[in-house]
């Protein structure tokens, strides 16, 4: 049972109230018409599913009926910050580092 | 009747209440304090039950959550309640108890000899090898397997008694009351912050009460009371026995079960049995102490074989002694305390067999300086007895208890004690996800690493001795109330021997030749089965766990898994912390379906809404349909009508003169700003640009795939000012995709969406007379067919009320809908039912409006559609602007390959070839009927009713490429052997050119 911060009404309420509504930061093509079809079926279709960090839409279906964002781990289930639509997280997944030389090199040895 | 066992003085148990019960139809005698445990014991009773795959006798093995044998079925008729531990039941005079299973008792169990004649045909996964085929025969084995094996019988009447939930909020949840625990609420309680503290036994103390140490210099039981005491006198710490904490869900939110009249009598005389506490805390403090493992060797199963710190606890707290004679086998010092108890209680002590070689501690100190025979490097390999141990055999073992290393040596004894270490009560840290991990030094799995605010304190993390957790106790205390603490306590037990760890002492035999070693009692998991098991290529602990049933049970394998571990891991040459653990998951215990239900159950298991029309639907008979929440009329019978007769009837009436519809139920949904135009254009799939105020316009709602997701009319009430209707069932869902598109798109646009359905009451009235119905009311509209046309809407004076009329129709004929606000609304439709009395007014319910509407072709959102229809699937391209500026949500999609294909299943009519027939709903749809099977599904029926005006059945259904298949038969294949014909045709089958709504 999660236990919410909505960003609007300021207060953790129990997850009763909310509802998930999926992956967040997708944004709709701006010209439906000119883009292929693969990438409109990449946005339609396609989410990330990581393990770990996701970042994701609540509603607060039973509350103040806003739709805001939250960064939370899907293995520990722990909510690092929820944030306004329009906002960005400041809690985002490490970037794998590309290889440096050296360490490609000390793989093949 | 004598209590045998019993001794004269000591023990918390009230000899001036003496309680008598039956066990197995056999009356006994106990005292108030007793469990039904030990009241059993006290009277001498040996075998509890029988176990589940070999029907061995069993008898009781601890004293708490961990017993695995004594399962009981309690109380009688719908009272009765299947598979409480004996361990755990409070006795109470006149309480009924019984065995769960054995058959014909549980003394004389005739399934012991196919035990004992099949034992060697019953391996691990025994059920999937043996009863794999021939399939059809599985029913009969499970029946078979069912009978014999059962545990418990289920009332199947009403449970008499109530339950609740409640929702609890703290600052510190602490779980346990044994030293640890107690030490730990003290510390939180005194710095003032809300503390809850639950335990699941009658009394708070845990081992405390069971202990002759002390603490500080006080009894460690008069310690325990004084701790409780000064708990239950701070108003900031809830203190609630009797309470077990079985689940631990994310974000420190605890459900506990409150046992509040269990120990009274089979059911509550007031108030309700049991009470659910969901509990948010802001911080944990795990003291949940440890369980004893048993060890396994031959025959360690039988009667009269128990945990040493069970037998302890039976000494001590409950005043009986177990046994006359008892062997204790030990691999620490804990169980020396047991030895010393047993001699103070003035039974025989025959000897202290101890793995290790060179024992030192203080117990053992004790033990030898008070006369006990101690057998260093010593095991216990088999015990002997057929209804009750009598003997076991010793034999001297190596350094590492690997092997013997001598002959073996019988003991008589009527009780042996096992101390074979022990095992965290991890479960609950097990909950939230965390695994556990094995610390060598403790020889058990402890708490992993969590995220949780939650702490540990005690046996849980390893710290056995009573200081050490006290002390553990007052630092958890401090930390989760963010204090600080330098209390310590003193118990005079600080030297204590090293324990070994030993799980399985050898035989002289292998283990598949062995009498049976037991590690899982309650599933009659074996050594050798595991050891079997690990040899058919079952590595994986959770995989072994699955094949051998190890762990499974209502016991969820507390005593014996750890040992089984431990045998995998030997097996398969690995350690224990490297095949690691099962995991655990709630309930710790068994918690009734009656405490998870509460009042959530019958009419109040989920809220019946009723429109404002309802009062008048039930004084006329109306039967009903669950729409979502919504109780809508079905129908409304007349005296000796049957349904077909009414529906007939009704939809005649709309058809010829007047009918009338509650319509609340709509989904209504109030839009308005400045943009409110724009974002319909978006939203549905036609043009909003050019709707003047005062008219109607059907809209189709699709998802971003180009699939039909509502539909329904919306009316322009100003340029800045909209009312949407939906579904009845779609409406929250329709809210809150409007909600969605605006605050994460489209921000930018100013509208604003409220929920107005329960605001208005709606009457719709359909057939050629409801013109002159609404002339008698309406006064100051102008309603003739030039003024008022077809998708027109007015506001206007209706009976006196300002009402929001509507000329649509959901019915082909012309109609009407007058919306008046909701607490007006059974006015209204009296007033319309009087008004239309001289024309036969007729009211209908949702099965007629779905007749009508069939018989127009109108689809409904959900029943004709299921997520994978396109407009052009439902023949409705007509309802999708083809040249709008913004590309509305699902456009883009119809260009895609699959979705625009010819030959996808499109919604066509269906006219049965004998017209007496109504082809089932659901039916599947072939174009072949003598096809082999598996035929070509070609679709299936979506509608299908009896048209009374038509005078045939009608129908609706996708067919692949239907709508280029006018006029061509289709084949419905039924259960039954019959096959039924349609041909495919339009699906309007009344009034195809729409001149009846546009009258």
């Amino acid at each position: 049972m999660h236990h919410i911060y909505c960003p609007y009404c300021e207060e953790i309420r129990e997850e009763e109230e909310y509802s998930y509504t999926g992956e967040a930061h997708i944004e709709r093509p701006k010209d439906p018409a000119s883009i292929s079809d693969e990438v409109w079926g990449d946005y339609m279709f396609f989410r990330s599913n990581p393990r770990g960090i996701h970042h994701e839409m609540w509603y607060h279906a039973a509350g103040c009926r806003r739709y805001f964002n939250a960064t939370r781990d899907t293995h520990s289930y722990q909510i690092h910050e929820t944030y306004k639509m329009g906002e960005l997280p400041t809690v985002t997944a490490p970037t794998k580092a590309a290889p440096t030389k050296a360490a490609a090199q000390g793989d093949a040895s | 009747m004598s209590q045998v066992n019993r001794i004269a003085t000591g023990g918390r148990i009230d000899r001036s209440k003496p309680m008598s019960f039956t066990f197995n139809g056999k009356t006994f005698q106990g005292f108030d304090g007793d469990t039904l445990a030990s009241a059993m014991l006290a009277n001498g009773v040996g075998i509890v039950g029988r176990s589940f795959k070999y029907s061995r006798a069993r008898g009781i093995l601890g004293h708490g959550a961990e017993e695995p044998n004594a399962l009981m079925q309690l109380h009688k008729g719908n009272e009765t309640i299947p598979n409480p531990r004996a361990t755990q039941v409070e006795l109470f005079d006149g309480l009924i108890s019984s065995s769960t299973n054995g058959w014909p008792s549980v003394e004389f169990d005739l399934m012991e000899w196919v035990g004992k004649i099949g034992g060697k045909m019953m391996p691990p996964g025994f059920y999937y090898k043996t009863f794999m085929a021939p399939q059809n025969m599985w029913m009969t084995y499970e029946k078979f397997i069912r009978k014999a094996a059962g545990f418990g019988k289920l009332s199947l009447d009403p449970d008499p008694d109530t339950y609740d939930k409640v929702n609890v909020h703290c600052d510190v949840m602490v779980v346990g009351a044994g030293p640890a625990g107690l030490a730990a609420a003290l510390e939180a309680g005194r710095s003032g912050k809300r503390v809850i503290i639950v335990d699941e036994q009658n009394e708070f103390g845990g081992t405390l009460l069971a202990s002759n140490q002390t603490v500080d210099g006080v009894e460690a039981a008069t310690w325990a009371e004084q701790a409780t005491s000064e708990l239950a006198r701070m108003s900031n710490v809830t203190s609630m026995p009797r309470t077990t904490a079985f689940g631990y869900y994310d974000h420190n939110f605890l459900c506990a079960l409150e046992r509040r009249t269990d120990h009274l009598g089979p059911v509550a005389l007031t108030g309700t049995r049991q009470r659910l506490h969901r509990i948010r805390a802001h911080q944990v403090v795990l003291a949940t102490g440890a369980i004893e493992r048993p060890l396994v060797f031959g025959n360690n199963d039988l009667p009269g074989i128990m945990l040493a710190n069970s037998v302890s606890t039976y000494i001590i707290r409950y005043a009986v002694v177990p046994g006359q004679r008892c062997v204790v086998m030990t691999t620490n010092d804990s169980g020396y305390q047991t030895a010393l108890d047993i001699q103070a209680a003035g039974r025989t002590v025959v000897a202290v067999v101890d793995s290790r070689h060179a024992p030192d501690g203080r117990l053992v100190q004790a033990a030898k300086a008070a006369g006990i025979e101690v057998m260093a490097g010593h095991g216990v390999i088999e015990a002997q007895g057929s209804k009750r141990v009598t003997d076991v055999i010793v034999a001297p073992l190596d350094e590492a208890g690997d092997k013997l290393v001598g002959a073996g040596k019988t003991l008589s004894c009527d009780l042996v004690a096992v101390a074979g270490g022990w095992s965290p009560v991890v479960h609950l840290s097990c909950h939230t996800g965390s695994r556990p991990v094995w610390q060598e030094d403790v020889a058990g799995f402890v708490p992993g690493p969590t995220i949780q605010n939650q702490h540990l304190a005690g046996a849980i993390a390893g710290e056995y001795r009573l200081s050490q957790a006290l002390n553990a106790g007052v630092q958890a205390g401090a930390n989760a109330a963010g204090t600080q603490s330098t209390q310590v306590f003193d118990c005079g037990d600080e030297s204590e021997g090293a324990a070994q760890a030993l799980y399985i002492v050898p035989h002289t035999k292998p283990s598949s030749r062995a009498p049976k070693q037991f590690v899982d009692l309650q599933n009659d998991v074996t050594a050798a089965g595991i050891e079997l098991a690990a040899r058919e290529g079952f590595q994986s602990i959770e995989h072994v766990k699955r094949y051998t049933a190890m762990g499974f049970g209502t016991d969820q394998g507390k005593t014996g898994n750890v040992n089984g571990m431990a045998i995998v891991a030997k097996t398969l040459n690995k350690t224990i912390a490297e095949t690691g653990t099962t995991i655990f998951r709630p309930a710790y215990t068994p918690v009734t379906f009656g405490a998870m239900g509460g009042r959530d159950i019958g009419v109040l298991l989920d809220p019946a809404r009723h429109t404002a029309m309802h009062p008048w639907h039930l004084a006329n008979g109306a039967e009903f349909e669950n729409v979502g929440q919504w109780k809508r009329p079905w129908y409304f019978p007349q005296a000796g009508e049957t349904m077909q007769q009414t529906l007939n009837r009704e939809c005649l009436a709309v058809r010829n003169s007047v009918g009338m519809l509650d319509a609340s139920t709509l989904g209504k949904i109030d839009i308005q700003g400045k943009d409110a135009r724009e974002f319909l254009n978006r939203v549905y799939t036609n043009a909003w640009t050019k709707l003047a105020p005062g008219k109607c316009r059907y809209g189709l709602m699709l998802k971003e795939d180009g699939m039909i997701f509502d539909d329904g009319v919306t009316a322009c009430l100003s340029d800045t000012h909209f009312l949407m209707t939906t579904t009845s069932g779609g409406a929250a869902a329709v809210l809150g995709w409007l909600e969605l598109w605006h605050q994460t798109e489209w921000p930018e646009l100013e509208v604003y969406f409220t929920s107005v359905t329960d605001q208005w009451a709606t009457c719709s009235f359909a057939g050629p007379n409801s013109r002159k119905v609404l002339e008698k009311l309406c006064t100051d509209v102008d309603l003739s067919a030039q003024a008022m046309k077809f998708m027109d809407y007015r506001e206007g004076t209706v009976a006196g009320i300002k009402s929001r009329i509507f000329r649509i129709s959901f019915t082909g004929e012309l109609s009407f809908e007058v919306n008046v606000p909701a607490d007006q609304g059974h006015y209204m439709w009296k007033k319309l039912m009087e008004a239309g009395e001289e024309f036969g007014i007729t009211p209908y319910g949702t099965e007629s409006m779905h007749v009508l509407r069939a018989e127009k072709g109108f689809i409904i959102a959900g029943q004709d559609t299921d997520g994978s229809m396109t407009p052009y699937d439902c023949l409705m391209g007509w309802a999708v602007g083809k040249t709008k500026e913004f590309s509305f949500l699902g456009e883009r999609s119809f260009s895609r390959p699959d979705t625009a294909r010819t030959d996808r299943k499109q919604l066509v009519g269906l006219k049965p070839k004998d017209p007496t027939v109504v082809i089932p709903e659901g039916s599947q749809i072939v174009m072949d009927p003598n096809q082999p099977i598996p035929m070509d599904m070609m679709g299936h029926v979506t509608s299908s009713y009896w048209s009374e005006c038509l005078g045939h059945g009608i129908a609706m259904g996708t067919v692949k490429g239907g709508s280029d298949r006018m006029g061509q038969t289709v084949y419905f294949p039924q259960a039954d052997g019959r096959v039924l014909a349609a041909e495919i045709c339009s699906p309007v089958f009344y009034d195809p050119k729409g001149d009846h709504h546009n009258d």
